[in-house]
């Protein structure tokens, strides 16, 4: 081998290395899934979606899926009565709480996975890791059980499950069905293949929610031409105005 | 049919958004109130979020009270320099008035004070303008064809300085009334999202005795000016203007607002301000039953935005 090409040998080993290392602590093999669609676009008609998520495992096992929204920050505000009148005098902020949160199983999780296992994995609401900026106050597990409930009334936490069905136990699929009033941003779709009480294999894929067409395309002069979009609103309602006036007079 | 409102970031029934901007269009023809006091609520209880709800239904007034003042204009029912005045007040409001918002959103409880200040205002308007109408009603039953009476009360108010003819309204008063009044609503526009119709139209019946006739007019001209000027400060400065619910309430808006105006014209002026008080009154008393009476969600979510 000539010599100029040794440190490109190197390179190349470092390489194969690198293409080896296992990206998960689990190994690939034994599971395999992916999805009908790998971005849900919201047109101006959009009025909810549905993504078959669907895979294969080696062995008889168990299927968990969790679905995350991308991250906020949340205000949690309680109110209470003060002279009377009911007003906002609590406050805690969580940081970093996913936006939208679904979970899809083939049997109730409680059978599927012992707790340890749920809480490290954060498979089902009561896991999830909200943590509050301050976390002095004793009474912040009130506000950690009111957030998720209110963002179960809003649906985008779903309380029930989706059901995974098996096809002569090596075949999965389930269909995830995503509501209109869906935020936008990177979702996260973890699939665990579960033997025994313990994860055998998980993978991650991700699912893109975003706005595309005439929507996206007014959401983005919005942000970028704010003054001339300012206009372009003002003048609108004002020639709808005088329009409506001038129509009217005919008839 | 449903569609997708890309600055809300959400999905909503066209029909149902179409006929609330009728159900306001037909107020603000009716009475000379841009309806945004009503709006605005309704937008926020139907999922879409407050600052758009406030953005978007300043918009909407723009094109109800445009509209409005159209048909009134061809009436004669509109006095310009009055307009001028209140209007000159108007926007100097609206600008301390936008100050004063993120003042006291820095040190919270901005939905307590827009509340209580709904409260407040709603509810002594609402009582006082239908005491008078059903004082006025009962009088004119009794004394059917009584010889002319004053045009308006005389008070201190009279006694202000910088009096100015306003021919239109056959009034001779102080141009610091309309400017204050003005800078009064401008303010109360940018604190509450609204177009201040329902606070201004009283206060020009009973503080400055403008004839009921040209009120509506003349106060749907400052409403068009003032409006227009926060609509384009809100999508300049916060982006939540949504031109697709816009466009949607626009259109319900100025269907509602022509046929608004003719019911307005059937009815005589005592029964309209009674009406109005009367909406006055449920508005104000539906949200001081609400501050006082345990909610039944204790808790509220406020998004902060992504980490």
């Amino acid at each position: 081998m000539p010599r100029y090409l040794l440190p490109f040998s190197f390179l190349g080993i470092l390489l194969l290395g690198l293409g080896y290392a296992p990206r998960n602590t689990y190994a690939q093999d034994g599971l395999i899934a992916d999805m009908s669609d790998h971005l849900i676009a919201i047109t101006t008609g959009f009025t909810g979606a549905d993504v078959l998520l669907f895979g294969a495992v080696d062995e008889d096992s168990s299927i968990v899926v969790t679905i995350r929204g991308p991250e906020q920050n949340i205000l949690v505000r309680r109110k209470s009565r003060v002279a009377g009148i009911w007003i906002n005098n609590k406050e805690v902020a969580f940081n970093r709480v996913p936006s939208f949160y679904a979970l899809a199983t083939t049997a109730p999780l409680e059978n599927l996975v012992p707790d340890s296992l749920r809480e490290r994995h954060q498979l089902g609401l009561d896991t999830l890791a909200l943590t509050p900026e301050n976390q002095a106050s004793p009474e912040t597990s009130v506000f950690r059980d009111a957030l998720i409930h209110l963002q179960q009334q809003r649906g985008r936490y779903l309380t029930s499950s989706a059901k995974i069905t098996f096809l002569g136990n090596r075949l999965f699929r389930v269909n995830l069905h995503f509501s209109a009033n869906l935020p936008t941003g990177q979702y996260l779709i973890e699939v665990f293949q579960i033997k025994d009480g313990e994860v055998k294999n998980a993978q991650t894929t991700p699912l893109i929610v975003s706005q595309v067409g005439t929507s996206a395309e007014i959401q983005r002069f919005a942000y970028r031409h704010s003054a001339f979009y300012g206009l372009i609103a003002v003048a609108m309602a004002v020639i709808a105005g005088v329009l409506g006036a001038l129509v009217f007079r005919r008839i | 049919m449903y569609m997708y409102l890309p600055i809300a970031e959400m999905s909503v029934n066209i029909w149902l958004i179409l006929g609330l901007g009728v159900a306001v269009g037909l107020l603000s023809g009716m009475f000379g109130v841009g309806g945004g006091f009503l709006l605005t609520p309704l937008l926020m209880l139907l999922g879409v979020p407050p600052a758009v709800a406030v953005s978007t239904g300043t918009s909407q007034i723009i094109a109800a009270s445009m509209s409005g003042v159209m048909a009134h204009w061809r009436r004669g029912n509109v006095d310009i320099k009055m307009a001028l005045f209140l209007l000159g007040g108007g926007l100097g409001g609206s600008w301390f008035g936008v100050w004063l918002f993120s003042f006291l959103r820095s040190i919270g409880q901005i939905d307590l004070i827009i509340a209580l200040t709904y409260v407040i205002f709603l509810g002594t308007l609402g009582a006082l303008m239908l005491m008078e109408s059903v004082r006025t009603i009962a009088r004119e039953s009794r004394i059917k064809g009584s010889s002319r009476t004053r045009l308006h009360q005389h008070n201190w108010l009279h006694g202000l300085p910088f009096k100015t003819r306003f021919r239109r309204s056959k009034l001779y008063i102080s141009a610091l009334l309309p400017l204050s009044i003005g800078m009064v609503v401008g303010i109360l526009t940018a604190i509450m999202g609204i177009g201040g119709g329902f606070i201004m139209v009283p206060a020009m019946i009973y503080l400055l005795g403008m004839p009921t006739s040209l009120v509506v007019g003349t106060s749907l001209l400052q409403i068009a000016f003032v409006t227009a000027n926060v609509t384009f400060l809100q999508a300049y400065t916060s982006q939540t203007v949504d031109v697709v619910l816009g466009v949607i309430l626009i259109v319900g808006g100025v269907v509602g607002a022509q046929f608004g105006s003719r019911v307005g014209a059937m009815l005589q002026g005592v029964q309209l301000r009674g009406l109005l008080a009367t909406l006055v009154l449920i508005v104000g008393g539906k949200l001081a039953f609400d501050l006082v009476i345990q909610p039944s969600e204790l808790f509220s979510l406020v998004i902060m935005g992504r980490p």
